[in-house]
């Protein structure tokens, strides 16, 4: 029986669009703590990479909420671009993304450290050195210690589940299920880490990683005094080293930041913070149509899990220039694609993958994406927001929005198969989009002679048991994979080399990589991470994007946009390339 | 009888409007009207009641005998029934009385006991509580007081401990108990009007007879007038006074107890006679069911109504079919609607009917 | 009536265990008869670039390779007698009854429900009161009046509250009265957070409307029927021969009467409701029960999904029971045994 009720929830979202049309628009007054009548005129972009109403002036409480919940505020165990947006307010990493518009915005810049990192060994070894005076909430200095501490808990995956395992796999000689708990004096980590003093460590890598500067970026590398770690229990606060620190917590509910006066921003030169509102009040689980509701009544600041509104307000807004004025059109690092199983045949052969490229529907993609304002066609891999990606169009994708039957043909009668061939396309089943672009494509290709056939299959299990399980994939023939994939952050590396590095496939699944195997990527990639020289590294990742489009690896799908709903609570607001949504440590509210 | 028969006519508009009697029933018609017609429950009804004095009213279910005793005490909802007509109470015409002013005099000058006494009380609420509440609706008095008027009522009506059973629930009493609960109720405000309607139909046969006692017993008390309406001519025979025969919504004949059994005139009281059991006579004979069924009450056969189940409707030269029969005093107050002759009459009688009995 | 009320509960207590058995069941059979393995299981709460290890780590910190009855005993005994947690730092005592740890935030399951229940409790209570009086209020109003225009609209509207779905009627009237017309709070709130209780009902009415339309609609059919049934009965009559005023004789003899099978829907929804006002708790973002089920349903939290089971199957037995004793005071005729 309760297992009947749950399914009924699923209908609300289908619902919430007949309730909206009830909605009237923006209250003029605003019911903002801090808000009040902004100087800036709203308009449409008018945040989208540039900064909209600057400010400087601290005070109110920024109102963010989320319809769910994102997995974890420990900084060592957090994996969502929202989270490490955010975090930035609480903890200092060693680096951090630069809180600026634009491409400025997706620079690391030293934060606990003071300048980048040091390598040397052929970039093996990096050495960071912290600054003074940066100090926790309790008033105690942040040490070298501690930031090989919080590096150390994170690589406890058992305890630990969430975040990243970047330092697991680059770290020299970390012991297998390392566990600081029963290491408290990290021995086991001497290859790994060092603390000379208390202002200098020392990462040793086991291979060359020139990029190791994004590797400095992640939350875990902001100090955790090791006295105060309570394991699974420390993200309910988080030992505060930035401009907020926790006033209350619950797993369930959210959570309340205010200023941390032990924050020191003479100490915080480079990064960009201005850490405006005194005061951030952040709610879970809050009801998709409601939160959009709030934000447009002015009772809601932010929607912080930014990738835009819902899609029943989407076609609301744009219908309205008042409330257009209010959308910010924001690239994100994520892209929408099709990946080809090459163990399944025919895309075993390139010229039957590259048939597919040229019959599909470009427009159609989009559209099942919502269109324009869902996000660009994609023309090859890396979204343009990615640092030194480029944008090329080698099949003509943007000549022919609707495909290309003739050269669909010519390239079925290369692979030897002129009448066309059957194969099934997966899709996960509770994403309508998903399900929309495997129609769209049967649609397509069905004009040139693939038969296509869409197999849903649950989104939690998708990539564990299913389209991302080798051996199910192709046993059950799964020529064509749905699937979407956004960047960790917005370089080569950290887009590209979980999706088509033939190597990161694992039998036992969970893959990200679905199907692209092609050895010259696999080479193209360990030249990438061993070129210390950012502009050369940023050539060969796009060496890399145009190898995986000349082999047909994928079928580019759309790189996703998000719609954001900017309140006029809202002052100091500005995306980047960095966050891909409205930058959390530099948004403040608009004064009276 | 203290007033002459003679003055129970029908269609007298010219009377001064005011009873005489302190029952008086004058042209009562109820008429329901449906989506298939007319439903005229009861069509011109007429007598009379004084105190202390018992009227049977005997028919087949339909007759309207039980829609009659409604229209007395008021109780057919509003909008639904049309009622025209006189019921004079003690002077006071109900038809046209207020509902609040018909409410207060029922319970408390007009009660009425019915026929299943554990459907009639509320299955929810204590006996004692039920008769309280009665009593405390017409008269300013405590609970407590209420209550021990209650008790006595109970003993009244021979129910033993009275100080325990006070406080038993409906479905804890036997039949002939509720049944006895129910009158000790009705009379909890010393009525001056008692209405019995079938008040031994649901009961075992031994304790039928115990409850027409208590009835009767009570009456004498109470010094009240009382209805006892019935389908069964053995329980107004030991109980009324007078008795009115009544078929599809008319009195069929009107006499004294005495007369409807000596001298029966219409066919349809000697039907009612020779379907009732009687345990003084042979048991050779069997009992004779009248043929046929009650009519339908929105198409009432023109003519007199029995006719179609009428064994003597031939002699009539074809009146029983097209003409209705008047109810007319054949002598001593003796009132029949019937187109047969006295001597027919008298001749079926004698010769058909009697011997069978 | 002693040894009922023992047999009842010796009852509810086993009927709670095959309820945790069976979701414990749904949990893992359902994914092991299409070939998972305990690490596909353990895949789920996992981060995004987890490794084989890894996830195997994590399917033996929470147990799924061992058997599925050593699994369940375990849960079990956690829930009678408590159980140690290791937090990864150091153990902590989880005491009975110990519903476990989420496997994904890794947080004690008990605390969360003991904070969620006032919540639905706050919801449910307060609309039970409303839907109560207006449901019966506007079913004894139309049957009395049956047939006229009055009745044919009350009915309608009636008709409308038991087709309109929740997160229909709750989106549309936070559109109007919330964010439209500004009267009333909008969702995301904890009721629970007031201290005055004027504010507590303030921040609670739009959901209790919202609600209790549904229910009361039910109920104004209900009840309306029930009333004419009743008010047909010979005890009604009777009630009216004694010269009882109309108004006792519709409320103390007729609604007394329609209101006792009401009584034991009443019961069941308010105890159904205390399991988790699901859409309703969804759609005004309130953090009750019914919240709770779908944010541990959407994640396959198993320890809060057993959890919020065993809450929602607590909260039913418990009305049952209610119910059941409750119908021996209200009817006479109904006998414990």
């Amino acid at each position: 029986m309760r297992w009947n009720r749950i399914t009924t929830v699923t209908a609300v979202s289908a619902a919430v669009a007949l309730s909206l049309v009830a909605c009237g628009g923006p209250k003029a007054s605003s019911g903002g703590s801090g808000g009040g009548s902004s100087a800036a005129t709203p308009e449409f972009d008018a945040a989208n990479n540039k900064i909209f109403n600057p400010s400087d002036k601290k005070g109110g409480t920024l109102r963010m909420a989320i319809t769910e919940k994102w997995d974890s505020t420990d900084p060592g165990d957090t994996y969502y671009g929202l989270s490490w947006n955010l975090v930035r307010n609480y903890v200092r990493p060693l680096m951090t993304f630069k809180s600026a518009p634009g491409k400025e915005g997706a620079k690391v810049v030293p934060d606990l450290a003071e300048a980048p990192g040091v390598p040397s060994d052929d970039a093996k070894t990096w050495t960071y050195k912290l600054r003074k005076g940066v100090k926790y909430e309790d008033g105690t200095e942040v040490k070298a210690k501690d930031v090989m501490y919080g590096v150390a808990r994170s690589l406890d995956k058992t305890t630990l589940p969430n975040g990243p395992t970047y330092f697991n796999d680059f770290l020299l000689d970390v012991p297998k299920d390392y566990s600081v708990a029963k290491d408290p004096q990290m021995k086991l980590l001497s290859k790994a880490m060092t603390t000379p003093d208390d202002y200098t460590i020392v990462f040793h890598l086991n291979k060359t990683f020139a990029g190791f500067d994004y590797f400095a970026q992640l939350p875990s590398t902001a100090g955790v005094p090791q006295a105060k770690d309570t394991g699974t229990k420390y993200q309910l606060h988080p030992i505060s080293s930035g401009p907020y620190k926790f006033e209350s917590n619950d797993a369930n509910k959210g959570f309340t930041l205010v200023r941390n006066d032990q924050y020191d921003p003479a100490t915080d030169p480079d990064t960009g913070r201005k850490a405006l509102p005194d005061k951030i009040n952040v709610a879970y689980n809050v009801n998709g149509a409601d939160i959009d509701n709030r934000l447009q009544a002015g009772d809601l600041d932010v929607d912080i899990a930014g990738t835009g509104v819902q899609a029943e307000t989407q076609a609301k807004v744009l219908a309205d220039p008042k409330l257009k004025a209010h959308t910010d059109s924001v690239l994100s690092t994520r892209l929408n694609f099709t990946v080809f199983n090459s163990e399944v045949k025919p895309f075993d052969n390139v010229n039957c993958r590259k048939a597919v490229l040229y019959a599909a529907d470009h427009e159609g993609y989009q559209r099942a994406y919502g269109g324009p304002f869902g996000g660009d066609i994609a023309t090859n891999l890396m979204p343009p927001s990615v640092a030194g990606a480029e944008k090329f169009d080698d099949y003509g994708f943007e000549a022919d929005k609707n495909g290309n039957p003739t050269k669909a043909k010519e390239a079925l009668t290369a692979c030897g198969m002129p009448s066309g061939f059957s194969t099934n396309i997966a899709y996960r089943a509770d994403r309508p989009k998903e399900k929309a672009v495997a129609e769209s494509l049967q649609q397509s290709l069905a004009k040139v002679g693939i038969k296509l056939t869409p197999k849903g299959f649950p989104t939690g299990d998708y990539t564990k048991l299913y389209a991302g399980k080798p051996d199910y994939a192709k046993a059950n023939g799964l020529g064509m994979i749905v699937y979407s994939w956004g960047a960790d952050w917005p370089d080569g590396f950290g887009f590209l080399s979980q999706i088509v590095d033939s190597r990161v496939i694992r039998a036992s699944g969970g893959n990200t990589n679905l199907g692209i195997r092609i050895p010259e990527v696999d080479q193209l990639i360990d030249k990438a991470l061993a070129t210390t020289d950012d502009a050369a590294r940023n050539k060969i990742w796009v060496d890399v994007d145009k190898k995986v489009m000349e082999q047909a690896g994928v079928l580019p799908g759309v790189w996703a946009k998000g719609l954001l709903y900017r309140p006029d609570t809202l002052a100091n607001v500005f995306s980047n390339d960095g966050q891909n949504m409205y930058d959390y440590a530099s948004i403040g509210l608009a004064q009276k | 009888m203290t007033e002459p028969i003679e003055e129970v006519v029908q269609d007298s508009p010219q009377r001064v409007e005011r009873g005489e009697a302190f029952l008086d029933v004058r042209d009562l018609k109820v008429h329901f009207p449906t989506d298939d017609g007319v439903v005229k429950s009861v069509d011109g009804v007429s007598f009379q009641l004084e105190r202390g004095k018992t009227l049977g009213i005997v028919g087949e279910s339909g007759s309207g005998k039980s829609v009659t005793s409604l229209s007395i005490m008021g109780l057919h909802p509003p909008g639904i029934a049309n009622i025209s007509g006189q019921i004079f109470l003690d002077g006071q015409d109900l038809v046209t009385a207020s509902r609040e002013e018909v409410r207060l005099l029922r319970g408390k000058r007009m009660a009425m006991i019915f026929q299943d006494p554990l459907s009639a009380m509320h299955p929810f609420y204590t006996v004692g509580t039920q008769i309280v509440e009665a009593y405390r609706v017409h008269n300013q008095v405590s609970k407590a007081v209420a209550k021990k008027h209650a008790i006595e009522m109970l003993d009244r009506v021979g129910i033993p401990q009275p100080d325990r059973r006070v406080d038993a629930y409906p479905h804890q009493f036997s039949g002939g108990m509720r049944q006895r609960a129910m009158i000790a109720m009705a009379l909890s405000c010393d009525p001056d009007l008692l209405i019995a309607d079938e008040p031994t139909t649901a009961l075992d046969v031994t304790v039928q007879a115990q409850i027409l006692d208590l009835i009767r017993d009570l009456q004498r008390e109470f010094n009240s007038a009382v209805i006892i309406i019935t389908h069964d001519l053995g329980v107004v025979a030991e109980l009324a006074d007078d008795i009115q025969v009544m078929y599809a919504g008319r009195a069929a004949e009107y006499s004294t107890a005495e007369d409807i059994f000596d001298r029966p005139q219409h066919p349809y009281t000697w039907g009612l006679l020779g379907s009732m059991p009687r345990i003084d006579r042979e048991r050779s004979e069997r009992l004779i069911p009248i043929k046929g069924t009650p009519p339908s009450l929105i198409n009432v056969p023109e003519g007199c109504a029995f006719n179609p189940r009428c064994n003597y409707a031939h002699l009539n030269g074809g009146a029983s079919e097209t003409e209705r029969p008047e109810l007319l005093d054949t002598g001593n107050g003796h009132l029949v609607a019937c187109h047969l002759s006295p001597q027919e009459r008298q001749k079926a009688w004698e010769t058909d009917i009697k011997p069978k009995l | 009536m002693f040894a009922y009320l023992v047999r009842r509960v010796i009852g509810a207590v086993l009927l709670l265990f095959i309820v945790t058995a069976v979701t414990f069941a749904i949990f893992f059979l359902v994914p092991r008869l299409g070939g998972a393995t305990a690490d596909d299981l353990a895949g789920r709460y996992v981060g995004k670039s987890a490794g084989q290890e890894q996830i195997h780590n994590t399917a033996v910190r929470l147990g799924f390779t061992d058997p599925l009855y050593v699994q369940y005993g375990r849960f079990v005994k956690g829930l009678v007698v408590g159980q140690d947690y290791n937090y990864g730092t150091g153990t902590e005592r989880c005491p009975a009854p110990c519903f476990g740890y989420s496997f994904l935030t890794q947080q004690p399951v008990w605390p969360d429900l003991v904070a969620r229940i006032p919540v639905t409790a706050s919801l449910a209570g307060g609309a039970a009161f409303i839907w109560l009086l207006t449901g019966v209020g506007t079913g004894v109003i139309s049957a009395l009046r049956r047939g006229s225009v009055l009745d044919r609209s009350l009915m309608s509207v009636a008709l409308a509250g038991v087709s309109l779905p929740i997160f229909f009627t709750g989106l549309l009237s936070l559109s109007i009265f919330s964010y439209g017309l500004g009267w009333t709070q909008q969702g995301g709130i904890n009721p629970l957070d007031e201290t005055n209780p004027l504010w507590w009902a303030y921040d609670l009415i739009l959901p209790w409307v919202t609600l209790a339309f549904l229910y009361a609609a039910a109920y104004a059919r209900l009840t309306r029927a029930g009333m004419l049934e009743t008010m047909n009965e010979d005890y009604v009559r009777t009630a009216r021969a004694k010269g009882l005023t109309e108004r006792t004789v519709v409320l103390r003899h007729g609604l007394r009467s329609a209101l006792t099978p009401i009584l034991t829907i009443f019961g069941l929804d308010l105890g159904l409701l205390m399991g988790g006002a699901i859409l309703t708790e969804t759609t005004f973002s309130l953090p009750g029960i019914g919240q709770y089920a779908v944010i541990a349903l959407r994640a396959n939290d198993l320890p809060k999904v057993l959890g919020v089971t065993l809450v929602a199957a607590f909260f039913i037995v418990l009305a049952n029971l209610v119910v059941d004793l409750l119908y021996a005071v209200v009817d006479p005729r109904v006998r414990i045994s």
